[in-house]
């Protein structure tokens, strides 16, 4: 009995932080179904308003624009991103050399530059080509990053190296060892690494803020970025606008949450 | 076929004698290891390390838009930031941030994770999900719906005039503290949970049996918790406070769309400035970079500091 009472307060906070952390998310569900009024008298109800609220946005919002631009910048930085960070963290483990050790070393080196201080030297670099606006700018700054070359390394350790010895003997290519052998055994991983390229590219807002100059290449953060400017702020609309941006990430952290814990297992020893 | 000798991760003695040739096979293996790592390496060098030292450069020239010329003297705009007092104010109020929301963040992921990682912790899945989830939602999303929220005529002032606990409506968004306290608590609500992930995940990596040998030795749960867990998780501490460090140095979703920077500047971010100085009206290059490589320095000496002090402590 007393062991039981113990639990008590430790349920008692999880219930707290849990609904705190729920609470702002389905207010936001909710009031894209009210009116602007009834979010502002903070009813926690579901209300009638979705279809006007819908109304009200795309009149003036271009919607599936920026839905489209949003997922064309998402899927092309995480396909390309997992691609380019696992052949190279596996390159690092499995050819491993100490020349190879001390380029990955410089590699983690930029972990630490902030991303500010890239900002202004890339945005001359892109206008120099004549891309700005382009999906490959907003893309290729964020291809290659050190958290997950170094995520695929810890890995590709974890890969048995019987099984790549075995795979030369039957005459495999390197390249054929990588692409047969090592991505499937590692979907976890991949899995781990897909979540957190997408969201990052999903909810990235300065720098495409910064190279997509005109608005009709705008992604979902800026429209509803944009969307307050004005001086009367439809809040149903506002919080519909939100929801609809929040829904991609939301859908793909519920399909790969399972994967996602497992894939960083291991990362951090 | 011939068999090959692989060269394999096993330690490596220096050999001081004649090097020995490798095989044509160990050598073209070396080299397409090469071509694996070369997209990565040539795509941080020209995306991140070029920009850094073009920026450094930058940083020593004046002039609007493209037309720009070195400064004279030279570290004009890094003296020009001495008398800037927004700038003063913009670090000020993040190394704020920083401060207040960095260590409560951690502690409580720290404590979330080590309840979340009891075995006998009924519905597990669920309280996970429920915590982690503000991370799934953007920057930008959360800062508007913390904005409607906290709006004067929004649903904080309600419920608390509804409870008595404030007599007229707070203009959280327009004060300079409750404003700065609200983009705290818009922070913790987000980072939290998405820190408790890879606590947990460290958690997974600690041996069950030296916390079974803690409490066989008589100590508690709180003791356990200090002097057996957190020295095992110090590699993930570390990342993490050296992740926050950087995420709240470059702070500037919440600034820009939060509070706008406002009232009267106090609530905004170097980075919301950084922005507003390169990006906004008359763009000014030059004094930017020089705004970005305060960033940068800052990032690198905090960093610096945070892997020494978690060095020592073994």
């Amino acid at each position: 009995m007393t062991s039981k009472l113990r639990e008590v307060p430790k349920y008692a906070f999880l219930s707290i932080v849990a609904l705190l952390s729920v609470g702002p998310l389905y207010f936001m569900v909710v009031s894209a179904t009210n009116t602007s009024q009834d979010v502002l008298g903070s009813s926690m109800l579901p209300g009638t308003n979705l279809i006007a609220n819908w109304q009200s946005l795309t009149e003036f919002q271009d919607v599936g624009s920026a839905m489209y631009h949003s997922t064309v910048n998402a899927v092309l930085t995480t396909v390309l991103a997992l691609v380019v960070s696992s052949i190279a963290g596996y390159g690092f483990e499995v050819y491993h050399s100490p020349n190879k050790d001390r380029l990955m070393w410089v590699l983690m080196l930029a972990m630490m530059i902030p991303f500010a201080a890239t900002m202004i030297p890339l945005f001359q670099l892109f206008a120099d080509f004549g891309m700005v606006n382009s999906a490959f700018a907003v893309v290729l700054p964020v291809i290659a990053t050190p958290l997950l070359i170094l995520l695929f390394r810890q890995a590709a350790r974890s890969f048995p190296h019987e099984i790549i010895e075995a795979a030369r003997m039957d005459g495999l290519k390197e390249l054929a060892i990588f692409w047969k052998m090592f991505v499937p055994t590692m979907r976890p991983t991949y899995a781990a690494a897909a979540v957190i390229t997408f969201m990052a590219a999903w909810n990235n807002f300065l720098w495409p803020k910064v190279i997509l100059v005109n608005s009709d290449y705008q992604t979902m953060p800026m429209l509803i970025s944009n969307f307050t400017g004005g001086y009367v702020i439809d809040y149903g609309a506002l919080m519909l606008a939100v929801l609809i941006a929040s829904l991609p990430t939301i859908v793909i952290f519920f399909v790969l949450q399972r994967s996602f814990v497992a894939g960083f297992t291991g990362v951090v020893k | 076929m011939t068999p090959v000798v692989v060269p394999d991760r096993a330690p490596k003695k220096k050999s001081k004698g004649p090097k020995i040739k490798p095989s044509p096979a160990a050598r073209r293996r070396s080299l397409t290891g090469w071509a694996f790592l070369l997209p990565a390496a040539i795509l941080i060098g020209i995306m991140m390390f070029w920009p850094m030292f073009q920026a450094l450069i930058l940083s020593f020239k004046t002039g609007r838009g493209s037309a720009l010329d070195f400064a004279d003297p030279l570290w004009f705009n890094y003296t020009r930031m001495l008398e800037d007092e927004i700038f003063k104010m913009t670090v000020g109020t993040t190394l704020l941030y920083l401060a207040i929301q960095v260590p409560l963040m951690l502690v409580t992921a720290l404590i979330l994770a080590n309840i979340l990682n009891n075995p006998r912790l009924k519905f597990k899945g669920f309280w996970r999900t429920a915590i982690f989830l503000p991370a799934a939602i953007s920057l930008v999303s959360y800062s508007l719906v913390f904005r409607t929220i906290f709006a004067t005529d929004g649903l904080v002032n309600d419920w608390l005039l509804a409870l008595n606990l404030i007599d007229g409506p707070v203009n959280w968004l327009g004060n300079t503290d409750t404003a700065r306290m609200v983009i705290i608590l818009g922070l913790l609500w987000r980072w939290t949970g998405y820190n408790m992930i890879f606590y947990l995940a460290g958690l997974q990596n600690i041996d069950p049996t030296t916390l079974e040998a803690a409490k066989m030795d008589g100590a508690g749960p709180i003791r356990t918790f200090f002097s057996v867990t957190v020295p095992q998780l110090k590699p993930m501490i570390l990342l993490t406070v050296i992740m926050s460090t950087n995420g709240t140095l470059q702070l500037f979703d919440e600034s820009f769309n939060l509070t706008r920077g406002g009232p009267a500047n106090t609530t905004m971010t170097m980075s919301h400035y950084l922005y507003e100085v390169s990006f906004v009206n008359n763009p000014n290059f030059g004094y930017g970079a020089a705004l970005s490589y305060v960033i940068l320095v800052m990032v690198a000496i905090l960093a610096a500091i945070q892997m020494k002090v978690g060095d020592k402590r073994d």
